[in-house]
């Protein structure tokens, strides 16, 4: 506990302190290493926690982001652009950027619903399939809609000004609305797995029938779980849009989908502390895998792809647990190895009455 | 009504290529257990085998039947590597393995053979017959006669030969058939590599008109998911037919229904998979899932 709290201190201090030694392309990259860690926390609620798998996120990352743009646009803005989205839609007259990054959760949430729903009456893989599913359209249908969405162009927007005054560049502003969200979004997320939802979602993971004689009502708890990861996905989405300032249907391909998915299981299912990794790797791993560090080569762009399937195959053979699992099993060791270092001194000598 | 007909052959045609699709997700989803997201991936990279055979000189058909040889023995070599030590594991491990092995197959296509599309030649003369005044294009027609050959091939085999019915045996009870002196894991290498020789078929049959590249199976994978939904996760016959209504309403909606077009085919997809799984879970021929509580 104590140590927990201790790299939970640590950690917050080294990305407070992070954007002084870095450029503004790097600290880009942390930005969206806290969006990707928002998006794998709400995944790792789904499928770490609840056992069901969604290979859709990206495509709920996509929902977001275009809910965001759409308010932050209002219809003044779209107008601008020539669309002409129905009248029914309540897209306002324009947003302050931040102000829309929970609304986005919300829509999110609510369309993740009602694709989950059907999917989660079932056990098994329905959710899997209808969330690839989703994730495949969902290009098509932002073109098909193109008078909301400005089709394959995509909408742009500005970058907002930092505000309150601050002497710090928009690129800081941004590093530091992404991490103070993510921040928010891992103590929900802890306050909710540790208590009696959590509670409520591991006991259907484990085993569904024995959780329902229980007592819990399964599809209640796991269409929550997908309505509180959907919001998850809606909101780092959200602050995608806010960061590159621009959404068009192929910002999110089915491809991401997969990487979030695989992210979630390489930082560790059912673990809160494997999710930092995961967004990291995320982040990093196709960088670094198509021109590696050290060795003087450079792979095909299809690299990336290679080391993170053989690397998710990896993990689920030899380590379970994901990264999270590797830190538990490592501190483990080291709480060995002091209760042998200690015992070893205290132990009292043996007599000689005997 | 001539114009209708066509497009029903090109619905069936198209259809044909998502059942055996579908039933390649079928045969191991009955003796596995697990959906098979890897499918996709795995008839893409057969397809590119096909097309390196061919483009060393090979004609069709001898590249066409060696591939399927090679598709064969890769399903069996996947099952035995790396589904064999996770068989046991709970269902999110397996499954996580063919995600893995989609990533894995997809990068790797990529990286051996360049991610520009390549034409890929078909057998089939690019010709019509006139039927009655239908001209029914003889491209789809033997797309149609290729992947029906087959399925009816791989249904007479578990019908017939002793082989066939140990396979059987093993999806509906390993236990009892391990009991009996049945090599169960080899009966499911055998599945993984019957799946990947439908695969094989389905991308070799999709490439000419879909043309190859490495993401070329992807869709064709999610109609394969709603036509095995369709008909029934758990049933061949119902993969069969799933498939082919599937192909037909598809063509029929993007031909007549404006507000579908060509670009909301897939969403159609998705679309048939939620209404099939909100209304009749079990799809058309599936057993309802009977659970022990």
């Amino acid at each position: 506990m104590i140590i927990n709290f201790a790299a939970f201190v640590v950690i917050a201090v080294v990305i407070v302190l992070l954007p002084r030694f870095m450029g503004e392309f790097r600290l880009s990259q942390f930005t969206f290493v806290a969006l990707y860690f928002i998006a794998l926390l709400g995944l790792n609620i789904l499928t770490g926690y609840n056992g069901q798998i969604s290979l859709g996120h990206g495509a709920f990352m996509g929902i977001g982001a275009y809910a965001s743009a759409l308010l932050i646009l209002g219809r003044p803005g779209l107008e601008q652009y020539q669309l002409d989205p129905p009248s029914w839609l309540p897209l306002g007259d324009g947003m302050t950027p931040a102000f829309t990054i929970p609304l986005a959760g919300l829509v999110t949430g609510i369309i993740g619903l009602v694709v989950g729903v059907p999917a989660l009456r079932l056990a098994g893989v329905s959710l899997a399939l209808a969330t690839f599913a989703l994730a495949v359209s969902l290009p098509t249908i932002a073109k098909r809609f193109d008078q909301v969405t400005g089709g394959g162009g995509g909408l742009s927007l500005l970058l907002p000004e930092t505000p309150f005054g601050w002497d710090i560049s928009t690129r800081h502003w941004l590093y530091y609305e992404a991490w103070v969200t993510a921040g928010v979004m891992f103590l929900f997320a802890w306050l909710m797995v540790r208590g009696r939802l959590g509670r409520a979602w591991r006991s259907i993971r484990d085993g569904e029938v024995a959780a329902a004689s229980s007592g819990v009502n399964p599809a209640l708890y796991k269409t929550l779980a997908f309505g509180v990861s959907s919001f998850y996905a809606g909101v780092a989405g959200a602050l995608l849009v806010i960061e590159v300032a621009f959404v068009n249907p192929d910002t999110f391909p089915v491809g991401l989908s997969i990487l979030l998915l695989a992210s979630t299981v390489i930082g560790g299912l059912g673990s809160l502390s494997g999710v930092l990794f995961g967004a990291l790797v995320i982040e990093f791993l196709p960088v670094y895998s198509e021109n590696p560090p050290l060795i003087d080569a450079e792979f095909s762009t299809q690299a990336p792809s290679v080391v993170f399937g053989a690397l998710l195959i990896v993990i689920v053979f030899l380590l379970p647990g994901g990264f999270a699992g590797l830190l538990r099993q490592v501190g483990r060791w080291i709480n060995r190895g002091v209760v042998r270092a200690t015992t070893k001194r205290t132990a009292p000598a043996p007599t000689s009455d005997s | 009504m001539a114009d209708f007909l066509q497009q029903v052959v090109s619905g069936l045609a198209s259809g044909a290529i998502f059942a055996s699709l579908a039933l390649a997700l079928v045969l191991i989803y009955r003796s596995t257990d697990v959906v098979n997201f890897a499918q996709g991936e795995m008839a893409t990279f057969a397809t590119y085998v096909a097309w390196s055979l061919m483009d060393h000189g090979m004609s069709y058909w001898p590249a066409f039947v060696l591939t399927l040889v090679l598709a064969f023995l890769g399903g069996a070599t996947i099952e035995r590597t790396l589904i064999r030590p996770v068989e046991h594991r709970p269902e999110i491990a397996i499954v996580i393995v063919t995600i893995g092995l989609l990533i894995a197959l997809n990068g790797l296509t990529g990286w051996i053979w360049g991610a520009e599309v390549k034409a890929f030649d078909s057998p089939f003369p690019n010709e019509t017959w006139d039927v009655g005044g239908v001209a029914i294009s003889q491209q789809d027609i033997g797309v149609l006669v290729v992947c029906l050959l087959t399925v009816t091939a791989l249904w007479a085999f578990f019908r017939f030969t002793t082989l066939g019915l140990v396979m059987r045996a093993v999806a509906n009870e390993p236990t009892s058939s391990r009991l009996v002196g049945v090599r169960v894991g080899w009966m499911l290498a055998l599945g993984w590599g019957l799946a990947a020789v439908l695969g094989a078929v389905a991308g070799m049959m999709a490439a000419p008109t879909l043309f190859l590249d490495p993401t070329m199976m992807l869709i064709v994978l999610i109609y394969a998911f709603a036509a095995a939904v369709l008909g029934g996760i758990d049933s061949p016959v119902g993969a069969v037919v799933g498939g082919l209504m599937l192909g037909v309403l598809i063509n029929l909606l993007g031909a007549y229904v404006d507000f579908v077009g060509s670009e909301l085919r897939l969403p159609t997809a998705l679309f048939v998979l939620l209404v099939v799984l909100m209304i009749r879970p079990q799809g058309l021929f599936g057993h309802v899932a009977v659970r022990r509580v």
